[in-house]
């Protein structure tokens, strides 16, 4: 497929179709409601489903019917829609379902508003739902990767049958970049034997659910389950190193954040500071080795936010509070400019911090 | 050169922008110069995000009161009104984008009717994904025109893949333009091109354009 101009919140959804996804539930809520357009637009004309749920907890609870069946599906939102969901995040952990959730962040707490924010970060990453359960979390920092990472979260989804979220921020949703889709985005296609598809009489019916009666099942299924996040965290940790090797400052920043911190680091290096980025595309599992890695020779580190600090705290735990971190964060659906992250560097390898 | 020019067209297609640049460009041969932001379903990238350098060269702007802010509450201005009942001031108008972003003039279609002084300009870009074909183009207008109750009579093509725009592109534009030409019987009134790139085309009836740019627009 030749280029195309897409919107990130285009590109998410036609990603989401070319890889196999044919069942979209949501609730319209700024500044992701394109995903929903373009879906109401397209999923008619392929056979497939779109539906707008009366709500958000209605349209989770249809994304975990239609993933106990077995087929690719998807909800997305906004965060307070995002919020709403959390209790059938929980129930779809619970149950090993894998499943698509998108979030389009803005500005909170509360109804907040509706310009760009990560203050989502600790919501997808540590839970958000109940229970001891992880999502795996993609962060896409393009309108390509908008799209590339959709279609390795439906993998990584089915691979590992748990859910999987996307979370974007509504500049990235918004803004417009050349794209370019291949036809058929899946790598592989995932066996589904536990999927309640009817046993037409030749098997043992597959039983969904995340109910357990008796305390000692619950507490294996909860340890199988965490075998299986260490197994995630060990493959499929992703990440971007700019400019790293010879940094004595190192940015960490992800999504709208890094591209920001990019124009940064050039105008620092102008300057004669060595700055470098890394830049966690999966913020669960999160690049903890390359961060403790890089603290070996860095002054410090600087991680750049559209929150009030709360991907920070894992910077420090990966780094093991060998070299100091800084903020430098804009919040309320404000971005940080390149001058304000240069002056965080500059304070940094100046040591006034 | 019609007192009312409106930019309408599939959602980022690239109104805002045509419409901020077909404004300075007017206040070059024209006094009195108003540009008004009717779009009430785009969030993010407005005309207001223009404002102050409109404001500079004395083009008047009317956007809704929460447009850039965190309120997502889809009103239009009363000042609005007088755009469409003063006559006495060339307007250029920017529509939200597909149907949905149209609906919002049908309050003022019936003025700009009676008053029939207008260009009403569908806005093509070939390279989105849901207006790849002049077809597709059509049904796109189709649609429109019915939210708006406003027939087109002109074409801009303003084909273009951001960054990556190139000779080869603005060629596909034009071509396609030329049949959505055919197939509605509407004129095409110019090709929009950054204005470097305008530079080294031999094409005819080009409009250089600024682009509106955010810092973070790598």
């Amino acid at each position: 497929m030749a280029k195309v101009l897409m919107k990130g919140n285009e590109a998410i959804a036609e990603a989401a179709i070319r890889s196999g996804c044919r069942h979209y539930f949501g609730y319209p809520i700024t500044p992701q409601t394109e995903i929903a357009a373009y879906m109401a637009k397209r999923m008619p004309k392929i056979g497939g489903t779109f539906l707008q749920a009366e709500s958000e907890i209605s349209a989770i609870n249809m994304v975990y019917g239609v993933s106990s069946a077995g087929c690719r599906v998807m909800t997305s939102s906004s965060s307070p829609g995002v919020s709403l969901k959390q209790e059938g995040i929980s129930y779809l952990a619970g149950c090993d379902l894998p499943a698509l959730i998108v979030n389009v962040q803005r500005g909170g707490p509360g109804l907040g508003g509706i310009q760009p924010s990560q203050s989502d970060y600790f919501q997808a990453t540590k839970g958000g739902g109940h229970g001891d359960y992880r999502l795996i979390v993609l962060a896409p920092a393009s309108v390509q990767e908008m799209a590339d990472l959709t279609a390795k979260a439906f993998d990584l989804a089915d691979k590992y049958r748990m859910p999987a979220m996307l979370l974007a921020d509504g500049t990235i949703g918004q803004m417009m970049e050349p794209v370019e889709l291949p036809e058929d985005m899946r790598t592989t296609v995932y066996e589904k034997p536990w999927a309640v598809t009817g046993t037409e009489n030749k098997r043992e019916h597959n039983i969904v659910n995340s109910l357990y009666l008796v305390p000692e099942q619950l507490e294996k299924k909860n340890i199988e389950r965490y075998e299986k996040y260490k197994t995630v965290e060990k493959n499929e940790v992703m990440y971007e190193e700019y400019m790293t090797d010879d940094a004595d400052v190192c940015v960490v920043a992800f999504g709208i954040a890094a591209r920001v911190s990019k124009n940064a680091i050039t105008a620092a290096r102008a300057k004669g500071i060595k700055a470098g980025l890394i830049r966690p595309i999966t913020l669960w599992p999160f690049p903890k080795d390359v961060i403790a890695r890089t603290a070996e020779h860095v002054k410090g580190f600087v991680s750049v936010e559209l929150s009030m600090g709360q991907m920070i705290e894992d910077i420090r735990l990966a780094e093991g509070c060998k070299k100091p971190v800084t903020l430098c964060s804009r919040v309320g659906g404000m971005i940080p400019s390149p001058e304000e992250v240069l002056k965080a560097i500059e304070d940094m390898e100046g040591g006034a911090f | 050169m019609h007192r009312v020019t409106l930019f309408a067209g599939h959602y980022g297609s690239g109104k805002t922008n045509l419409a901020v640049n077909y404004a300075r460009a007017l206040k070059k041969e024209h006094e009195r110069v108003v540009i008004a932001d009717l779009d009430i379903v785009n969030p993010y990238f407005r005309t207001k995000d223009s404002a102050e350098v409109l404001e500079r060269e004395g083009i008047e702007v009317i956007s809704p009161e929460f447009a850039n802010s965190n309120v997502d509450l889809p009103a239009l201005p009363a000042s609005l009104y007088g755009v469409v009942q003063r006559r006495d001031r060339y307007a250029v108008l920017d529509i939200g984008g597909d149907d949905r972003g149209a609906y919002a003039l049908g309050r003022y279609a019936p003025y700009i009717l009676e008053e029939n002084d207008f260009e009403m300009i569908f806005v093509a870009n070939f390279m989105r994904p849901l207006t790849r074909t002049p077809e597709e183009a059509v049904e796109v207008m189709r649609e429109i025109e019915s939210a708006g109750g406003i027939p087109f009579t002109a074409i801009a093509n303003n084909t273009n893949l951001g960054r990556l725009t190139d000779a080869a592109v603005i060629r596909e534009g034009t071509e396609k333009s030329r049949e959505l030409s055919r197939l509605c019987g509407l004129k095409i009134i110019f090709t929009s091109v950054e204005k470097n790139l305008a530079r080294g085309l031999d094409t005819d009836g080009v409009f250089p354009i600024e682009l509106q740019k955010k810092y973070y627009d790598l």
